[in-house]
């Protein structure tokens, strides 16, 4: 309250030890804050300019979202009216920037944007400097409203570039004019694209032109001020450059700069133009140029002592990375790794993995350059990236005999990292046939080499090694017994783990009862992978956050050819074959899926899907059970991975239909392009009738998008249709398919009747065709509420007291479709000591009651 | 700018001034932890660096480390002289600054940065405006202090 009184008074000391007090002590008690602000309203209002002055500063300071809601709109006028004096014009725009930055909502853009450009012409450089910083704000978010200011900051910018030193008097600094001024005009110019009109364009390049120039020079004052004041607008300069990317000499001069730089005796200049660097690598017009340096970072790499230095040299090795130098620059990584930081091992490790593949002209050196990254930095090697070397080693005929042979030997060092015994033990597995005629890699050889590592391993590896032996087996049935040994003995069969008991048993099994065609189909290699993008990509996107380095290379993929050149698709095309290897995830219904160890060694190839959505054909993992969810309910959510969340609503009434499809989007990158469409075989668009309104195809980071889809029922039908959703996000394409459940229980009316009744009819429908009956194994434990809910959920009427069994249910309804009305009973007989059901559906159609038996089975 | 930090070679806080809103938890938190990194550093280091996801730039003067925290597309060598022009400012105004006019005058340190940064950016550049704002300031403060004595005294007798 003193505070309050304070700030009323008219005493310039009492008044300025108001305002501190309410800058440094506010908070949001509401009685005091109203006050306050009347207080500074009064201020405000006063028109003496040194208590306008604090006011101002006070309202900057706290800027809380009620001091915007008093003052946005008052701040703004004092900003344009003339006779304001030019300090209070500098804190209003500064004021105004601040409550814009807090509350963007509550500034309103009025006819004071306008006003707001010119003052970058006034007299006084202090209102041009506050003028610049809020117009490159409120650029950002308006840029069509301040276009206008791109060439009045033209001329500032090159009247004052050009201006002699004795020009600008005090606003000169060190022999500079003006450079905090010049280094806010050029931000301002990075938040438009090159100016369209020529003559401003012109200024514009003769205007960085000087700037690079008197870079060149013989500085005027032997102070380090001088020098960093003339470098940060030096720097300033090439960002815009580089944001323009528009003026190849412009590019090629600023590349030089900056390569003269990388050697320069101060590390502060050093960095930044590593920095500027790595940002110049991603245009087209300097990449040449900046490769010309490599040598120069190479040293910087070796030879800084400033982490942070040579944390940048390592950023831009990789930004400069191309098929010229990537064998030299991977190895320069490699020998990096041994001796780099914990924290940023991942990273680097990630970085040499892409590198080594995207620039790979033989696969034999990509395999080479993995496998000794395991070796150095074993632990630091993430899933990802082993997964992907498997991929690209099943994918590539040629390499596999090769990567067998490198892999044998990496095994034999007397100290392996896990990994490295991961990724061997898979590859001899597949391939180990390819090297077993070589004497010292018999296939016995072989089998002791993994088997002497197998007690220093951790679980999931041990896992892994036993399916390697399993394949063994197969491969080598002179080593069946050996392996068969193994598998028997306790410390497998009695593992307290029980993933590798269950291996353990089952392969044992495997081994001595099948024959070896069976265990031949079962143990086939590998087939190849269909081509997505590669997971690692996303790890490290994820790492380094969403604008950064990686965006640049993704953007630089899709501009220029196809980098590796040769017959493999570029990684992110989406038209691939529908891989055979979705069966093994158990959704087809062909017997022996021919690639498919059991289902526990499946995780880890759902592992390496995870990241990514499946292909065109094939549906989404998890889609039947999904669907089977949704039979007996209408709400819930249909599908979920890493990027898309899709939930469903939806009502019927008796053979109409509405579903409502919600698709959010769970990342913070849009998605563009983004079709979800309705996919029927022509049996199904005969009896089930779809509409659905396109919907806007770009969908916002975290937000949700809605469609409707009306469904008519024709007539009674068993498919289901497929609702499969194209994107884009990033750079890549993505693609899901999923079942949608809309099943024909949905238009199940349910009927109550009494007992007699329903015998009546129930001896009405004793025609053999009209009875389905199915028993079956219970799926899920049989608790009476719950079924009775399940039944309920089905859209059948639950009868009660109509079954002489008190235990079983009945169930009464019609199916309603546009043509005809059908009358379905059923009957559900539960067997709790054999934990089964006996289920009778009578209706008048035949196929009605097959599917419904169908339907219904699948539910308990 | 987010904010901007005045230690001394022993980690005692000199002045704060931030930029964002923030709570008094976090900003303890963030102080604590910068000012550790910092004078982890050693002599001949760059003077920026990546901490969370902000750029720190750090100069230090005779005992005072002077640390700012701009965000990812800001400049870094302006920050730099940003710091060196608030040096200068309080070199001008106090006259020789050392450490202990600013422990024992730091309202009138943070008037000045008030005068030069507003917002987190740059509002007066030119060091005789800024100066002469500050001289205002002070020239209306004395005035309303000699109203204060001489009114104090229009209520004392003479003493005879």
């Amino acid at each position: 309250m003193e505070a309050v009184n304070l700030l009323s008074s008219n005493r310039y000391t009492e008044k300025q030890i108001g305002y501190l007090f309410i800058s440094v002590l506010v908070n949001s008690n509401s009685e005091l804050i109203r006050l306050i602000n009347n207080a500074i309203k009064n201020d405000l209002a006063s028109r003496n300019p040194t208590f306008m002055g604090l006011a101002l500063h006070c309202i900057a300071n706290v800027g809380s979202r009620e001091m915007a809601e008093a003052f946005a709109g008052e701040i703004p006028k004092i900003l344009v009216a003339g006779d304001t004096m030019d300090s209070v014009k500098q804190s209003a725009a500064l004021c105004l920037l601040r409550l814009y930055r807090t509350s963007p909502d509550l500034v309103p853009m009025g006819d004071w944007t306008s006003r707001v450009v010119h003052l970058l012409n006034d007299q006084h450089l202090g209102v041009v400097t506050a003028a610049t910083s809020l117009i490159t704000t409120l650029a950002q978010k308006n840029p069509e409203e301040f276009k206008t200011s791109v060439s009045l900051a033209v001329s500032r910018l090159s009247r004052i570039v050009t201006s002699a030193s004795t020009d600008l008097q005090d606003y000169t600094y060190y022999f500079v004019p003006a450079p905090w001024l010049s280094v806010k005009l050029l931000r301002l110019l990075q938040c438009y694209p090159p100016p369209e009109d020529p003559a401003v364009r012109g200024r514009l390049t003769e205007c960085l032109e000087t700037i690079l120039n008197k870079a060149q020079e013989p500085p005027k004052s032997k102070k380090v001020q001088h020098s960093n004041a003339k470098n940060a607008v030096l720097f300033e300069a090439i960002s815009l450059i580089i944001h323009h990317d528009s003026e190849p000499s412009l590019l090629v001069r600023a590349c030089g700069q900056l390569g003269q730089f990388l050697q320069h005796r101060e590390t502060n200049l050093r960095y930044l133009a590593l920095e500027s660097m790595c940002a110049l690598a991603g245009s087209e017009f300097s990449h040449d140029a900046v490769k010309t340096h490599i040598d120069t970072v190479i040293n910087a790499l070796k030879t800084e002592r400033d982490v942070s230095v040579r944390q940048r040299a390592v950023d831009l090795l990789y930004a400069m990375c191309d098929r010229s130098n990537a064998q030299q620059i991977v190895a320069e990584m490699l020998s990096y790794l041994e001796t780099a930081d914990y924290s940023i091992r991942e990273e680097i490790v990630l970085k040499v993995a892409i590198l080594a593949e995207k620039y790979a002209v033989d696969y034999t050196w990509y395999v080479d350059t993995i496998l000794n990254l395991i070796r150095i930095a074993g632990d630091y090697v993430s899933e990802e990236v082993w997964y992907r070397v498997i991929q690209i080693v099943i994918n590539r005929d040629d390499v596999q005999g090769y990567a067998a042979k490198t892999v044998f030997e990496a095994l034999q060092a007397p100290a392996c990292h896990e990994n490295l015994v991961k990724v061997g033990g898979y590859i001899l597995g597949e391939f180990g046939n390819l090297i077993a005629g070589d004497p010292r890699s018999s296939p016995l050889i072989q089998f002791h080499l993994l088997h002497s590592k197998f007690h220093l391993c951790s679980v999931p590896t041990r896992a892994l090694l036993l399916s390697t032996y399993i394949k063994f087996v197969n491969l080598f049935p002179e080593v069946k017994t050996t392996i068969q040994d193994v598998l028997r003995s306790d410390s497998q069969l009695k593992n307290a783990d029980v993933e590798l008991q269950q291996r353990a048993v089952e392969y044992l099994r495997l081994s001595t009862v099948a024959s070896t065609d069976i265990l031949a189909t079962v143990l086939e290699e590998m087939p190849p992978f269909p081509e997505r993008e590669s997971s690692i990509l996303a790890k490290l996107k994820k790492k380094k956050g969403p604008n950064t380095v990686t965006d640049l290379e993704e953007a630089k993929r899709e501009r220029s050819a196809d980098v590796n050149g040769g017959p493999e698709p570029a990684p992110a095309s989406a038209a691939s074959t529908p891989s055979p290897s979705a069966d093994l995830l158990g959704l087809g219904a062909a017997p022996p899926a021919p690639a498919g160890p059991p289902p526990s060694s499946g995780g880890l190839l759902v592992d390496v899907f995870s990241d990514s959505p499946s292909a065109v054909a094939p549906l989404a993992p998890g889609s039947e059970d999904n669907f089977a969810r949704f039979v007996c309910k209408n709400n819930g959510v249909l599908f979920e991975n890493q990027l898309l969340q899709i939930g469903l609503k939806s009502e019927f009434r008796q053979n109409l239909g509405r579903m409502f499809i919600f698709y959010g989007n769970k990342t913070s990158t849009q998605f563009l392009n983004f079709t979800p469409t309705l996919i029927c075989s022509d049996d199904l668009q005969m009896n089930l009738s779809l509409q659905t309104k396109p919907v806007d195809p770009t969908v916002d980071g975290g937000a949700q998008v809605q469609q409707v889809v009306n469904i008519e029922c024709v007539s009674d039908f068993t498919e289901a249709p497929v609702l499969n959703i194209q994107f884009r996000y990033g750079g890549t394409f993505q693609n899901v398919s999923v079942k949608l459940p809309i099943t024909l229980n949905k238009f199940f009316q349910p009927t109550e009747m009494a007992s007699q009744d329903f015998f009546q009819r129930w001896k009405q429908l004793s025609n053999p065709q009209q009875e389905v009956q199915n028993i079956f194994k219970a799926k899920h434990p049989m608790d009476t509420e719950i079924t009775k809910a399940k039944i309920i959920g089905f859209g059948s009427a639950l009868l009660e007291e109509v079954d002489p069994n008190p235990a079983n249910f009945v169930g009464a309804g019609i199916i309603h479709t546009r043509t005809t009305q059908i009358g379905c009973l059923l009957r559900l007989e539960p067997n709790l000591q054999a934990q089964m059901y006996r289920l009778t559906l009578r209706t008048s159609k035949e196929t009605v009651s097959q599917r419904l038996c169908e339907l219904l089975s699948e539910q308990f | 700018m987010q904010f901007m930090l005045l230690f001394s070679r022993q980690g005692k806080l000199r002045l704060q001034k931030w930029y964002v809103p923030l709570s008094d938890k976090e900003k303890k938190k963030i102080t604590r932890e910068l000012v550790q990194t910092v004078l982890a550093r050693k002599p001949k280091m760059c003077s920026f660096l990546e901490w969370r996801d902000l750029k720190i730039v750090y100069k230090r003067y005779a005992s005072l480390y002077f640390c700012c925290a701009i965000e990812d597309q800001d400049n870094e060598l302006i920050t730099l002289e940003i710091i060196h022009r608030y040096v200068e400012l309080l070199d001008k105004y106090f006259g020789s600054v050392c450490e202990l006019d600013i422990i024992f005058n730091f309202e009138k340190a943070y008037f000045i940065l008030d005068e030069f940064l507003l917002g987190g950016e740059v509002q007066e550049t030119s060091k005789k405006n800024v100066l002469k704002a500050i001289e205002q300031a002070d020239l209306l403060q004395e005035k309303t202090e000699n109203i204060d004595l001489s009114k104090s005294f229009i209520g004392c007798k003479p003493a005879y």
